[in-house]
């Protein structure tokens, strides 16, 4: 019988061996932040949402603008790894697992915000016993739950094969505790060709599912805006530009990452640049694509002229939220898409600094989808008094989401390969042919771009 | 069927603001700082806004025009809609009134965004008074003050229909639309405030709804308000 064969296998592991005093001491930063805001939490939850900077007309502030923001980031791991499955695009392979993750980890912020934004998280039952499905806070719930309990399931069978190879690699001075997670984690699984055929066919399968499901699932995120009377909310586009917004920061998350496990565990040559290409062509194809549902929405609005349309519009482009609304708008598309054209064509250090633009600019932009509709409320004349500036407990527990999603990826990084093994293999029992996307011409991945 | 509404002629408001306190101590809504109140924090069931809106159009020295605001318990309220724990609802059995099951609510701030008229006020901290005022609350258990963490509104007094309609089973006797009548109703200084069933063709009400003066706030949304306004002039 034919074995496992791939050649980069030892490089892929070697990160999970050891744990350096610096990756400790990132740990231990990234903790001491989580854990702040935690104290954060119970200070809100002792004084009431009083301690936020949210008011009348403003009654949603940070906690939802990251519940958005986080669900977003959560959309490129799917769409690398079940979209671009099932389109066939083969150069998703080295990059799923590192994409995924980040879908696995960004969940439980984001629906973690939206329970941070409750008044009464200890009547959180009430949604099951009274859940009324003709809210869309409903259909977020299920929405949101369905989603994260398919991507596990998701990540989880695709990374089967990659625990076993751990659990048969592990040197005899292993502790024990690693021997045990391993072996009980890879649920028994052995390299025969008929366990990839199998698994072939299932990941198959339910990649036809998650792509729906991702679809779905920001559009429903939009539902909650977009089902009110609010100005600036009440609009059908509102769906499919948090889809693109969503895969857009997405992506630019995944290259960030992509050049950190580069860098940190020294994958160039799993990592070519010619895959970090392909995340750049992607980039600009989403940047394009968000300045056009961009464009389509201010339009319309604009040539409505609706008086209440109108206020939320000038307060975005000249009004109180005009600094932020243009900056959103250079680190959304000028910025990214000047250096994803010029410089982004070669350097990895580029791409990356294109990429953190984009998610600052993402992270604005959600805020300026949601906070100036609610300070420019319909009857504006009796509310006019809204403006919104978050509190240090809300700053205090955003830091800390971002600090936990962190927090476990890394962790993640040091428990698992990041690269799947079994799916860049050469050769795979059972399976037609290995992974071919190491063989070929490095510049192959260029053509076109000259 | 009976379906409680109110007319406010606009005419005879002198924005005092005498249902707003009226309603205040019949509810026992909480009082916040100066500062909070800045923010938008404050709690007043029943506001009294000046209207701004149309400045371009008025002479320097007309006067200005102030609007008072109870919920306008719509016969198609947005903000029920979108409770995911049904802790608002329309009751009809009362007469259509919106209430709130404070127990129920779990702090979302979805219907308080829902709602194109701004009724719905969220209980930030929770609740207090100065001692003066804290002796003086209104001790029926109907109006119990609120927790934090959640949403209130406006009843159009619905613990005032309870009592009345007990007064009248106690006394033996058929309950009379007058007997009930909400705190600001009560209180209005210019008299300003009608209540009554809409659904009665012979009730002050709906005589008055049917006037040329008679408006809603917007309208154009199909919320069905049973708050009815009389225009000015």
């Amino acid at each position: 019988m034919a074995q496992l064969r791939n050649k980069y296998q030892d490089l892929l592991i070697e990160p999970t061996r050891t744990t350096t005093q610096r990756e400790k001491g990132v740990l231990l930063i990234l903790a001491a932040i989580l854990i702040w805001g935690i104290f954060a939490y119970i200070h809100q939850l002792r004084n009431g949402l009083g301690v936020s900077g949210m008011n009348r007309p403003v009654y949603w502030g940070l906690y939802i603008v990251n519940f958005v923001f986080f669900i977003g980031l959560a959309h490129s791991g799917t769409f690398i790894s079940a979209i671009l499955r099932l389109v066939g695009a083969e150069w998703r392979v080295p990059l799923a697992r590192a994409a995924e993750a980040i879908t696995i980890f960004a969940l439980p912020f984001g629906a973690g915000s939206i329970l941070i934004d409750m008044g009464r998280i200890d009547r959180i039952g009430n949604t099951i016993l009274y859940g009324r499905f003709m809210s869309p806070i409903l259909w977020d719930i299920t929405a949101v739950t369905l989603y994260m309990f398919s991507s596990i399931i998701f990540f989880y069978l695709s990374l089967l094969p990659d625990i076993a190879i751990m659990r048969d690699t592990l040197p005899e001075n292993a502790p024990r505790w690693r021997r045990v997670f391993y072996t009980r984690l890879a649920l028994g699984w052995q390299h025969s060709p008929e366990k990839y055929r199998r698994l072939e066919k299932v990941l198959g399968s339910m990649a036809i599912f998650m792509s729906m499901l991702v679809i779905t699932v920001h559009t429903v995120v939009s539902f909650i805006f977009s089902m009110m009377l609010q100005p600036g909310w009440h609009t059908a586009i509102l769906g499919p530009f948090f889809l693109v917004g969503a895969v857009y920061s997405g992506s630019a998350a995944t290259i960030m990452l992509m050049a950190a496990l580069r860098w940190k565990f020294k994958l160039e040559q799993v990592l070519p640049f010619k895959y970090f290409n392909y995340m750049r062509k992607l980039l600009i194809a989403l940047a394009l694509a968000w300045s056009y549902f961009m464009g389509v929405e201010f339009l319309t609005a604009i040539y409505g002229n609706e008086p209440e349309e109108m206020s939320v519009v000038f307060s975005k482009l000249y009004g109180d939220f005009s600094l932020i609304f243009w900056t959103m708008v250079l680190a959304c598309f000028f910025i990214p898409l000047a250096i994803l054209l010029t410089k982004g064509k070669k350097s990895v250090a580029w791409l990356v600094g294109a990429a953190v633009i984009i998610n600052i600019g993402m992270w604005l932009e959600r805020y300026i989808v949601i906070v100036p509709s609610e300070a420019f409320p319909r009857i504006g004349y009796e509310l006019n008094q809204g403006f919104y500036f978050p509190s240090f407990v809300e700053i205090s527990i955003t830091a800390a989401c971002f600090a936990g999603m962190a927090l476990l990826y890394m962790i993640f990084t040091k428990l698992f390969p990041m690269i799947p093994i079994w799916e860049t293999a050469q050769h795979v029992p059972g399976l037609p042919h290995g992974f071919t996307g190491y063989d070929d011409d490095e510049n192959l991945s260029l053509v076109g771009d000259d | 069927m009976t379906r409680w509404g109110m007319v406010i002629d606009l005419d005879k408001c002198v924005a005092c603001q005498g249902c707003t306190v009226a309603c205040r101590m019949e509810n026992n809504t909480p009082i916040v700082s100066p500062e909070q109140s800045e923010m938008g924090r404050s709690i007043l069931w029943n506001e009294v806004f000046p209207i701004e809106e149309h400045a371009e159009f008025a002479a320097e020295d007309t006067n200005a025009t102030f609007i008072p605001r109870p919920c306008m318990h719509c016969d198609n309220p947005p903000c029920i809609k979108v409770c995911p724990v049904e802790a608002t609802f329309k009751s009809d059995e009362t007469g259509g009134q919106v209430l709130q099951r404070y127990d129920r609510c779990i702090g979302c701030r979805f219907c308080t965004l829902a709602c194109p008229y701004g009724v719905r006020y969220f209980n930030w901290h929770e609740p207090q008074w100065s001692p003066e005022i804290a002796l003086h609350l209104n001790p029926n258990s109907e109006v119990e003050p609120r927790p934090k963490g959640i949403v209130e509104k406006c009843t159009f007094c619905i613990q005032r229909l309870h009592e009345a309609l007990e007064l009248a089973e106690e006394e033996g006797r058929n309950f009379r639309p007058e007997d009930y009548q909400p705190a600001c109703v009560q209180t209005c200084t210019g008299k300003a405030r009608f209540f009554g069933d809409l659904d009665n063709p012979d009730s002050t009400v709906s005589q008055l709804a049917g006037s040329r003066r008679a408006f809603r706030l917007l309208e154009e949304l199909g919320t069905n308000p049973k708050v009815i306004y009389l225009k000015e002039g």
